[in-house]
Parts: structure tokens; sequence; C-alpha cells
């Protein structure tokens, strides 16, 4: 079976519960696959061979007992943790196999990719583009088939922004609701763990696996998801989309602007009601992240000290070094209230926006990022323009609700995705508007040439 | 008047403690290694989140939790509500995270206070739940990490200052402990460091109201002796410096016991910039009135409420506070007290027989009849005779002193008092031969 490997997790788990091809097929499928793809994708920091379960890759900032984990940094680039994370836990008690740990910037910092210190992973629609990032060879294995699914993780937009550029589905869950045990903090109160996959139910079957309450995680104290495909498949009608006028202004390119409201015009189709919100503090929202952000990292980063891990603190790359020295100034004394009490309370005020908007909305509809996919090397030397690729998508991180990037066209062969936000813990909604948009479109069906 | 003590009069100390003491909890803070780490193989009782590994998290110890507002409690302290763990920021080996999960803003107990022997109040300004620290251990030029401390649970109480000698601090530190170890959150052992001290401790001219800004905070003091001796000579440093004309910094100094002084161990610009913040990765603690009106409910006994129940039995306050040092003490005693109404043996002949020999691992029954022998017949037991020869001296100082001066025959009158305290029931000779072991070698 040559396309054993573009079937999606749900197909996947079907095609071998008829037993229409072994494990053992379907993980050398993969690994065949991997072995020619990779050299020129560069997706994989440690490949595992197995002979058993679903393969999925996993972000190589998630600990894996026994399999190297550096977090896309030097300073680990020896680290064998000595235990999993509890999504990796979850996942085998599922009997997935883990294929191998993806490449991704620095301790989860950047939207490119090009932060990692073992050099950038490729855009698999155009190889000299980005792939986004943070979680951008989670992202790269999904887009091109070279795992059935993926974990990627989300502090300021690092699955759904990768997963938009190379036209895969990227959910970042609501904050809290998976458990960030085994996670290597970038900024605690903002990571969230999620998947990335061939399709929306995938993200909704993972999502179920992954996510409940863990006793290792003391923000983690919520129900988990439960999968229920034919209440996802509801449709949409009568649903209460958002499109908040502040995500289609300066910055957002013309022609990824056209793609988004072709998007919405089909959601209308679909009989979702479209409503005009407001998300006034928006506009604060990237100032606001980027003194929280760099504060918790600089603190986060503190314990790669040079003491343990055999890697001094020189081997930190130039974007993780920024944040240090911007956080450690917005943390010192005398500069606490003006900075980060202040950041924090423009946190809350973004917050409340949402739950305003949400009283007249069910979902909140956008762009993910204001462009596709840009050439390598375009933009590292400009830290500002980066951070402002991740303009619509921090918001959610801040305000901690769930964001699914669904794919929804492409502008010069270069895939955009549609950001769906919802409710807190309403995971269930924003996957429901996903599969109507995903079932009405043939999106999903094109694939990279590779 | 010597002239070292006229300037001593011109100025008051103004004494401020901070005491760390680490509790007894099966687990750590964090998570659930043993907390049991005194003695054991180095880097034996660690996981990922003690060691500070990428990826993992702290996760609460409620028991720790109840034990820190037991400790409020007790020292009269106002229960936060609402209360948070913040990071404090800063580097060093003995410190995985390279921050401590600490209380900052938000303390658990807040507002307090213990009264002193002499009357002194001293305010609590807070007591609030952290984390220990790993251990370092240099050998020649190697410095070793034992991580088996770290992520204990370790509550931190700070006074006011309103300490103002160094026997007021000696009494509150030895109050503590004595708290500690009733209400049985920690061993509270100065020597394996359950319980560390540190003062901060300036000198104003008498009748200045605000501080001084030259705080000296003493560290690193492991023995209530220590402590007073270190606190001495900074008073006595401070004042001869101010009386020089001389200027005095905001440094930590340690105790040099050898050269019995005090030392700089870092001045005021070294001083850390600990970057505190919210600690993300644990949720806001709430405390509702219920759960704290239950824990003080379930609150031993505390030692001046044993006391006043000794005193109520006629025992001088001196002997009731002897008597209530120690929770087993006091209970062996009471325990005493309900065998002896059987056999007539009141509880002050109780209370007498135990204030001598101090140690609650006695048999009670073989108390009870060692008092029985001495109320009925005579005594010859040595060791028996021995506590009441000491009783005698200690009652009778000047016929000691005479007798050390060398006019011996005083003997007879020591022999006598015995005898009159004992109704005659003693052996006077063994009692004669046993003074004068005890006179000659005193």
């Amino acid at each position: 079976m040559s396309d054993l490997t573009s079937l999606t997790l749900v197909q996947t788990i079907k095609a071998l519960q008829d037993k229409q091809f072994s494990e053992e097929e379907l993980n050398k499928a993969y690994l065949d696959r991997i072995n020619s793809l990779d050299p020129k994708l560069n997706i994989f920091l440690e490949k595992k061979k197995n002979t058993r379960g679903i393969p999925a890759a996993i972000k190589d900032v998630i600990v894996t007992k026994n399999i190297k984990t550096t977090a896309g940094s030097k300073i680990l680039s020896n680290f064998i943790p000595p235990y999993n994370a509890t999504v990796v836990e979850k996942l085998l008690e599922q009997d997935i196999s883990i294929l191998g740990k993806t490449n991704c910037d620095e301790f989860a910092m950047g939207s490119s990719g090009e932060n990692s210190a073992f050099g950038p992973t490729k855009n698999p629609w155009d190889l000299t583009k980005v792939p986004g990032g943070t979680s951008s060879g989670s992202a790269v294995a999904v887009a091109s088939d070279s795992c059935v699914f993926a974990l990627g993780s989300d502090t300021g937009g690092s699955i759904r922004q990768p997963a938009s550029l190379c036209g895969v589905v990227g959910l970042k869950p609501s904050y809290s609701r998976v458990s960030r045990y085994g996670l290597i903090a970038a900024v605690s109160s903002f990571d969230t763990i999620g998947p990335i996959t061939k399709s929306v139910d995938d993200a909704a079957l993972v999502l179920d696996w992954i996510s409940g309450s863990d006793n290792f995680d003391s923000n983690c104290k919520n129900e988990k998801f439960t999968f229920r495909p034919r209440g996802l498949e509801a449709g949409i009608k009568g649903l209460k989309v958002g499109i908040p006028k502040e995500y289609f202004g300066e910055g957002l390119e013309a022609s990824v602007k056209k793609v988004i409201e072709d998007a919405i015009k089909k959601l209308e189709q679909l009989g979702a009601e479209i409503v005009e919100v407001s998300l006034p503090h928006s506009q604060y929202a990237l100032a606001a992240y980027y003194i929280l952000n760099p504060s918790e990292i600089s603190s986060n980063m503190g314990r790669y000290d040079g003491i343990r891990f055999g890697s001094d603190r020189q081997d930190f790359g130039e974007e993780v070094k920024r944040r240090i020295m911007l956080g450690t100034f917005a943390l010192s004394s005398g500069y606490y209230d003006d900075y980060f009490a202040k950041a924090a309370k423009v946190r809350t005020l973004v917050k409340q926006d949402f739950e305003k908007a949400f009283t007249s909305v069910d979902v909140i509809v956008g762009p993910v990022s204001p462009t596709t996919a840009w050439n390598l090397g375009e933009k590292i030397d400009d830290p500002l323009t980066m951070y402002l690729q991740d303009i619509y998508t921090i918001s959610a991180n801040l305000a901690g609700i769930p964001g699914l990037s669904v794919p929804c066209g492409f502008v010069d062969s270069l895939p955009v995705g549609l950001q769906i936000l919802g409710k807190q813990f309403d995971e269930e909604t924003i996957l429901k508007v996903g599969i109507a948009f995903e079932q009405a479109t043939d999106w999903k069906k094109e694939k990279p040439k590779l | 008047m010597e002239k070292g003590e006229t300037k001593a009069l011109k100025y008051e100390p103004v004494i401020g403690l901070e005491v760390h003491v680490e509790l007894n909890t099966k687990s750590k803070m964090f998570c659930r290694c043993s907390a049991d780490y005194f003695g054991k193989q180095p880097n034996t009782h660690t996981c990922p989140v003690c060691l500070g590994l990428p990826g993992a998290l702290p996760y609460i110890n409620e028991q720790a939790i109840d034990d820190c507002i037991k400790i409020g409690l007790a020292l009269n302290c106002q229960i936060s509500e609402k209360s948070l763990f913040e990071r404090k920021n800063y580097f060093y080996p003995d410190l995985p995270k390279g921050y401590q999960i600490s209380q900052y803003r938000w303390p658990l107990c807040v507002i307090g206070h213990l009264t002193l022997e002499d009357g002194q109040v001293i305010r609590i300004n807070r007591a609030h739940m952290e984390e220990d620290t790993g251990k370092l251990t240099h050998q020649g030029s190697e410095t070793l990490i034992d991580f088996n401390r770290s992520g204990v649970p370790l509550v931190e109480i700070v006074t006011e200052p309103d300490f103002t000698n160094s026997s007021q601090v000696k009494d509150y530190a030895k109050k503590l402990q004595q708290i500690f170890r009733y209400l049985g959150v920690s061993n509270a052992d100065m020597e394996r460091g359950d319980m560390r001290l540190e003062a901060n401790i300036s000198v104003r001219p008498k009748g200045q109201v605000e501080l001084p800004n030259h705080r000296v905070e003493l560290k690193n003091i492991n023995s209530f002796r220590f402590m007073v001796a270190a606190i001495e000579y900074e008073i006595k440093r401070q004042i001869e410096a101010l009386e020089k004309g001389e200027k005095l910094f905001q440094e930590t100094r340690g105790w040099n016991e050898d050269k019995k002084c005090t030392y700089v161990q870092r001045s005021k610009e070294d001083a850390h910039d600990y970057r505190y913040f919210p600690e993300p990765d644990l949720p806001e603690l709430f405390q509702g009135t219920k759960k704290v009106q239950q824990l003080k409910d379930s609150l031993p006994e505390l030692p001046w409420d044993m006391v006043e129940r000794f005193e109520k039995l006629g025992l001088k306050k001196s002997d009731a506070q002897i008597l209530a040092e120690s929770k087993e003490l006091g209970q062996f005693f009471e325990a005493a007290v309900e065998y002896g109404k059987e056999y007539d043996v009141t509880s002050l002949q109780i209370a007498n027989y135990l204030i001598n020999r101090r140690e609650s691992s006695m048999d009670i029954a073989e108390v009870i009849n060692n008092i029985m022998s001495r109320i009925k017949g005579v005594v010859t037991d040595a060791d028996v005779l021995e506590i009441w020869a000491k009783e005698v001296l200690t009652e009778n100082p000047k016929f000691v002193e005479t007798y050390k001066k060398g006019k011996t025959t005083v003997i007879m009158a020591l022999i006598g008092a015995v005898m009159k305290k004992t109704a005659g029931k003693a052996d006077a000779q063994k009692a004669k031969e046993i003074l004068e072991k005890l006179l000659n070698y005193a």
C-alpha cells in the first residue's frame, strides 16, 4: 500500500481494525518515508524504529523517557530524561509508538523554526520557506505524511501558526486542559500541549487521549475532553460566529485576508450567523505578551546554569538570551510594577474582552497568521517583525482559551489557515465548526509535492 | 560604673528575628519523595521535581500547608484567606531550578504575637511556606551536591524588630522550638539544621524611633548559644563604631566561634535582587474559615496552657515550666500524678522528684515506689539521697559558700536540713557522705 501514510489517524485505526495492513507494515511505511524525506526537511532530531503501535511524532520540548530530549537547544544536547511527560504516558496507553522527536525553535521561542540549534525545518510546500514555529517539525511531519499525527506545544501560537503555514490542522487546547508535566517550560502560564493532525476529527481524538486532570500538574484539575464523533458532526446551523474587526486591520496581507473572507462566507453558507465583534484590547496584547513571556522565561531558564546539564550558558541561542535579558529587566526591583504588574492587568483585560464577546457569539473566527510562509532568513535578524507574526494568536494564550487552525486555502501555492477561537474549555464547539468547514471544503486533500 | 556601660546606656539595640523550621512531613513540599533525609545516602531521595529536571512541575503537599497554619495559629496569627506562592529567583548550586518557591507578597499567616518571660510582646510579621534547598559539601577543591534536602517543606517565621537584648532572642527561639515540638510539626533540632536562626540587628541612640539603616543580618548560626554571643558582640561592635563616629553598613555577617567575633559575609552591594513574581505553576491558595477553625480545634495543648494547669495543682510557676518543658515530661508527670493518687502520693511530691531528674523515660510505678519509700522509712538508696542532698544544697547556698571557704563543720547543718526535709527518714551517715561528695566536686 503506497498511500498508507496519507491516511488520517481515524482512518489508520479503522484500517488496522479491518486488518488492511499490520502495525509492523504501518511503522515500516513511515520509517521508509522519513528516511527519504527527512534529509530534505530536517524534521527529526531523534528517530526511533518501532514495529508496533501507531507512529506519532513528539515535539522535542516534551520529555520522553530514555529518548534524548533537547528542546531544540544546544544546552540540552545530551539530555536523556529519566521520565515521560504525562501526555506521553497517556499516548503509550493508547498503543501509540514514538516515531521521533521533532525539531523546534529553541525552548519554543520563535515564530519560524529558525531558532533551533539544529538548523531550521523546511516548509514542505516550498523548501525555501519557513514552516512557521515553534512546533515546526511537528507541523511538517504531519504535512509531509511523515507521521500519523504529532504533538506540539503552543505558548503564543506555536501549534496554530506552523499548522497554518504548513496546511495541516493544529489545536491549542484551553490552558490546563492538558497536563504540562514533562513539557519543558517556556512560559508556564501560557504553555499548552496540543495535537497537530491531518484532520479535525483526528485532533478531537488525540485531545480525548491526552486531556484530563493530573496529580503532577497542580493547575490541571479539569475534566478530560470526550470525543463524540456524532455530536461533532452535527453541523453549525444557527451557530453564531464572531468576526473581530481588530483582526482584519493593518498588517494583514490582502491576499490572506481574501482567503479568510471566503472561508467566513463558507461558514455562512453552512448556516452560521456571522456577527461582528470587538476585542478592544487586542492592540495591547502583543506588548503585554512580550513582557510576561520573557519574564517567565528568564526564570524558567534559570535551571540551565551550567552546573547540571553539561553545557555552558554561552550555548543559549540569541533569542533565548534576548528574552532572558528582557525578562530579568522587567522583573527587577523598581520595575516590576511598571512592567510585569501592568502587563498582568492587560492580560485580565484581554481575557475580559473574550468573555464579553462570547456572551453574544459561540466562536470567534479570523486569520492565524497575517502572512503565508516567508523566506528562510528573511526576518531572523528583525525580532520585532518576527514577534508581529504572532499578533492574532497570542491573545488566546493570554486568555487561556482554545484555538484551532484549519486549512482554508492557498495564496501562491502556500497554505493559509483559518483560526477558530472558543470559550475556555469549549473545545467541542470549535472542533464542530472545524469539522463542518473541513467536510464542506477539499483543502485537506491538498498535499505538498515532495 | 565602667566606661563601656555608660556608653551602652546611650544606645538601644533593635533586633528582629527570622526563624526557618523544617517540617517533619512524610513527603517533600512539592513532590512525593520522602522528606526524612537526615543521614541518608546522598541523592537517593530525589525525583524529577526536586531535582528541577526540565519539564517537572511542583505539586502542593497539603499536610505542609496545614502544619504551617498550625504554627501560625499557635503564634496568634491571622490566616490569610487567599495567599500564593512566588518564585524567588537567584543562582546557587544547591538550588536546582534557579529559583526557590516561596511566599512574598501574600504569605499564609500574618500579624501574630508571642509574649516572652519578661513580659515583652514580640510581634510576628508573618509565617510563610517555602521549600528547602539542596546541601553542599566542600571536599578539598571539589564541591558535592546532595539534593535529598531539596524541596523539604520549610516554614519561615519573621518577627518585627521588637527584641532589645540577646536573652529575649534566646527566650523567643526556645519558645518557638517548644511550640514546634508540642505541635509535632518539626523536631526543631538546631544541630541537625531543622531549625535555623537569622537575626537582624542594629543599635540606635535611645529615644530614636526610626530604624537605623545600618542593619546587620547575622546568618548561618546553628546554636542558641552562638546566636546570643554573636548578638552581644554586634551590639558592642556597633556601639563602639558609632561612638568613634565610624560609618556602619548594611551587611550580612557570620559568627566565628574560634575568634569569638562576627565577620562580613556579604555587603549590601552584593545583595540579590530576587525578582519575585507569582509562581505560575501553582494555583492560588484559599483557606476557608471552616478549615481554619478545624485546625484550630485540633491544636494540641500548648506549653503555656500546660504550665497554667500545673500551677493549679499547686506547683510554683518555675517548677511547672520545668515539667512542661517537653510535652513528654509534662505528660509523664500527669500520668504519675494520676497513678500516685491511689498511694496518697501528692502531685507536689511527684513534681519535686521529677524536677531533679528531668527525664520522661522512667517507669511510673518505680517513680511512685521511690517516692513512697522516701516518705515511709529510712532511705538508704544513694540515688534518692543524692536528689535530696542536691535540693538542700540549692536551697542553702550560704552554707555551701561557708563550707567551700573551709569551714567544713557547716556540714552538720546541711545534714540537719536533709533530715528535716525527709522528716528524719534519711540515713544520716549516707547523707553526709553524699553531701561531702557533692560539695567537694561541685
